[in-house]
């Protein structure tokens, strides 16, 4: 399957059928709500215990927003899709719902959000849907109008998955001509499944508080090709990491060692996979030229 | 939708200069009871454009809101109460929000505001 978003405009993507389909697949709730409870930490609000007034920016059907709900927040999300807010209503989320396009700028008062979250979804923005959006202007609609409603301090944190690194660089640098302040935090760097990458924004100039955050990662080697969290979300794995240096970033860092091959073809044995035996010839070193 | 998300709104079709306060035109209102949360509402506080609530939450058909405040109201349960229930509890089911400048409006309906622009609004 290839990327939602190389198959139809979101509006027309997220109908009635996939809007309930999405929502009641318990692996995607699952994986949704780790992203949101990853990106409500990665805005790093005061530990006040005063509720916030946050922003859901491709709220979809409020599997992200349930979980501000659930840290005690208020919350307005914004969807481009009606299916998807319907299916919100019936789930009877506890935050605003407004049927918006992020691309057209948001409405929004200045300096009135504590903070945003948008899970999944502003990859949308890079694409030409219709013959008069133009992903540069869009973005920078985007972005320039979200800097303007979150108050000064306010942090954004997006989960998202852009195809390539084209797409990254528009979306970053789209973010920092905005005024932002910020980067990228990749969870999990070396698992094809589990890697995840967030966009954390500060509204305003650098500071001591806009540094970014480390992202997270397993030890040891396990971690690599985990397969244990899935990406039916959004089949991106197999297109996005073909342009990420995955390999070299392997070897350069932990240098992988006979146990680790070894175990990797008991495996790919265990499942079914025809796998060299191992000999004496395994995983030694080679000459950097033969 | 909430009045705090009213409060918050604003009309950006390109050329508007003042899109706030959107007008409100009510032909459904429900009532849904929210928890109080005072931490909550001293932080949003200071944020609120009042009169657009007060003018806001009288269309909706609330009229216990004071017309002025200050910030030493919020030590008064009383007066605690009634901010609560006109920001977080007087939702508009159906009807529309109007753009003050140029009369543009946003229907609403199951309580979700479309605010899509058309193409030569952007
Ligand atoms: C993968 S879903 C994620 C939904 C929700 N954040 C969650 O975590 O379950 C992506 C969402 O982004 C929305 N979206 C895509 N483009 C958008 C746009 N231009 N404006 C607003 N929402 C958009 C889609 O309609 C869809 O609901």
């Amino acid at each position: 399957m290839s990327r939602p978003e190389l198959q139809n405009p979101p509006e027309i993507f997220y109908n009635d059928d996939e809007a309930r389909k999405y929502t009641r697949n318990s692996r995607i709730m699952e994986i949704q709500s780790e992203l949101s409870e990853r990106a409500l930490e990665l805005l790093a609000l005061p530990e006040d215990d005063v509720p916030r007034l946050l922003l859901d920016i491709g709220c979809g059907s409020g599997l992200s927003g349930e979980t501000l709900s659930e840290s005690g927040h208020q919350w307005i999300g914004l969807d481009i899709s009606q299916s998807m807010l319907d299916v919100a209503l019936e789930n009877e989320v506890k935050g605003d719902l407004l049927l918006a396009d992020m691309g057209q700028g948001l409405g929004l008062r200045s300096g009135v959000m504590d903070g945003a979250i948008s899970i999944s979804a502003v990859q949308w923005l890079c694409n030409a849907d219709k013959s008069s959006h133009n992903p540069r202007l869009r973005l920078k609609a985007f972005f320039g109008s979200l800097y303007r409603c979150l108050a000064r301090g306010a942090k954004a944190a997006f989960q998202m998955y852009p195809e390539n690194l084209d797409q990254r660089e528009l979306i970053v640098s789209s973010a920092m001509r905005a005024g932002f302040s910020g980067g990228i935090v990749v969870d999990y760097p070396n698992s094809s499944k589990k890697r995840k990458e967030y966009l954390v924004l500060t509204c305003g100039p650098p500071s001591v508080n806009t540094s970014v955050p480390e992202g997270k990662s397993e030890d040891g080697d396990s971690s690599f090709d985990d397969d244990s969290s899935g990406d039916e979300e959004n089949q991106t794995v197999s297109i996005s990491d073909r342009h990420r240096p995955r390999k070299k970033q392997r070897i350069t860092k932990k240098g992988k060692g006979r146990d680790w091959i070894l175990k990797k073809k008991e495996q790919m044995r265990r499942k079914g996979n025809v796998v060299p035996p191992d000999t004496k010839y395994t995983a030694r070193k080679r000459k950097a030229r033969f | 939708m909430r009045l705090l998300s009213h409060n918050m709104l604003s009309s950006n079709i390109k050329g508007v200069t003042n899109g706030f306060p959107l007008r409100i035109e009510a032909e459904k209102v429900v009532v849904k009871q929210v928890d109080l949360n005072v931490r909550f509402l001293k932080n949003m506080f200071p944020k609120i454009e009042w009169k657009a609530l007060v003018e806001a939450s009288r269309t909706m058909g609330y009229a216990e809101l004071p017309e002025e405040v200050e910030p030493s109201k919020l030590d008064s349960r009383d007066f605690l109460q009634k901010f609560h229930h006109a920001l977080l509890e007087l939702v508009l089911e159906e009807g529309a929000l109007v753009c003050p400048e140029t009369g543009r409006r946003f229907p609403v309906s199951k309580g979700i505001p479309n605010m899509l622009l058309h193409e030569d609004e952007v």
